[in-house]
């Protein structure tokens, strides 16, 4: 498949193919993989793209972990559905950063050897039930927060793939906040285990839109590639308004004492976050880095006989098939 | 995809698989987490023969300029019924 036709070498320019990537985006419009584009655009979202799809995979360990324990066998039909969505999501994501030009054995290899980053959020344990209404409430909020505007990225294939993604992420959103509904009509020790939760899980979901913007050297041109279409401090401003009448309902207090509804702006005032914290998850130092790449590691390694085998029934078919081929002629 | 009886198939998208079964299970497990499909046909990305992208100006030229093609370049007919 040549995917990349349109596409000059490095180091070389055409000027017409420059001319239509500035079109495409002045008018709004899409940019294919047969469109040329510039190296610094490619490398960026084959960037954002594959760590997106890895977070997606890494996504499914922190969950994962409760499937066999959630309480009830409906919580585990629901957890399992999710898990798959997010393996869903972490392959649309895959086949969208594919058409950049790499292939999808290097993003595995780049995730299991940790050469590749994904989302610091998931570097967080999850030891309390409570945690998986927390993750769907903030996390999977936040990220739909984010992720709503990148279904009009420039990058044709990375908009389409969103735009699944969006369908299918709602219900996630949705059952968390009421697996923490529910335990907060629950006994005391269920609502402290709620607000507990909350509390660990609230300044890192904040922390999911990035630095703040003086701080996020490639927002900028991002958002002239018309990748971006928000800065991270008005997507968690954002966020922010959403989750204050959000957590009314629930009944649990955000563990943020500056939060505070600001009339003169129209938003909610919040506190500073600790991005030292972020910085250092981000840098591997979290509570759970090492663990997700290993177990990422042994599932892919563990999983090679299934890879190997499957290949070997599918050449020997095609085998007999070119055998019979030859005899019917 | 066939969404349902009646319609035609549409792209849904990529994925990889060694042979043709696996792909049609893996495009079920895929695609159809929520019953979006009653059909699925699957295609090697090898045998999709495609138009020049570079070249669509030229390709595509034959119906530019032709108007006339459309039921709404007739306009002294606008103002009557049922036609």
């Amino acid at each position: 498949m040549s995917v990349r036709a349109a596409n000059t070498d490095e180091g070389t320019v055409d000027e017409a193919g420059a001319a239509r990537f500035a079109e495409l985006l002045a008018n709004e419009q899409r940019v294919e993989p047969t469109d040329w584009m510039p190296e610094g655009y490619r490398k960026t979202l084959i960037r954002q793209i594959s760590q997106h799809a890895h977070s997606e995979i890494i996504g499914m360990q922190p969950e994962g972990n409760w499937i066999t324990r959630a309480p009830s066998l409906k919580r585990k039909a629901i957890l399992m559905a999710k898990v798959q969505d997010e393996a869903g999501h972490g392959l649309y994501l895959y086949s969208a950063a594919q058409t950049l030009g790499i292939d999808r054995e290097t993003m595995f290899d780049q995730l299991i050897t940790g050469a590749a980053k994904y989302s610091s959020i998931f570097n967080y344990p999850t030891p309390t039930w409570a945690d998986m209404g927390s993750i769907g409430w903030l996390v999977d909020g936040a990220a739909i927060c984010n992720q709503v505007p990148l279904c009009r990225a420039s990058y044709g294939p990375y908009g389409r793939a969103m735009v699944r993604i969006c369908k299918e992420e709602s219900f996630h959103q949705r059952q968390g906040f009421e697996i923490l509904l529910h335990l907060m009509r629950g006994t005391e020790a269920q609502r402290a285990m709620a607000q507990e939760s909350v509390n660990r899980w609230y300044a890192p979901a904040l922390m999911m839109f990035g630095p703040p913007d003086d701080d996020s050297p490639n927002s900028r041109q991002s958002m002239a590639w018309n990748i971006k279409r928000f800065s991270n401090d008005d997507l968690r401003q954002r966020f922010v308004d959403m989750l204050v009448p959000q957590a009314e309902i629930l009944g649990v207090t955000l563990p943020d004492p500056h939060i505070k509804w600001n009339e003169e702006r129209g938003h909610f005032d919040f506190g500073d976050l600790d991005w030292t914290e972020f910085h250092e998850v981000l840098a591997g130092n979290g509570p759970a880095n090492t663990i997700r790449v290993a177990r990422r590691r042994e599932a892919h390694e563990d999983g090679a006989w299934v890879r190997e085998a499957a290949r070997a029934y599918a050449d020997a078919r095609a085998a007999e098939a070119g055998a019979s081929q030859k005899i019917a002629s | 995809m066939r969404s349902s009886r009646g319609l035609s198939h549409v792209h849904a998208g990529s994925l990889h698989a060694p042979d043709e079964t696996m792909a049609v299970r893996n495009a079920r497990d895929l695609y159809t987490r929520r019953a979006e499909g009653v059909s699925i046909w699957v295609v090697p990305a090898s045998a999709i023969t495609a138009s020049d992208p570079d070249a669509r100006g030229a390709f595509f030229e034959s119906p530019q300029g032709k108007e006339y093609r459309h039921a709404t370049y007739y306009t002294e007919s606008d103002a009557v019924p049922h036609l």
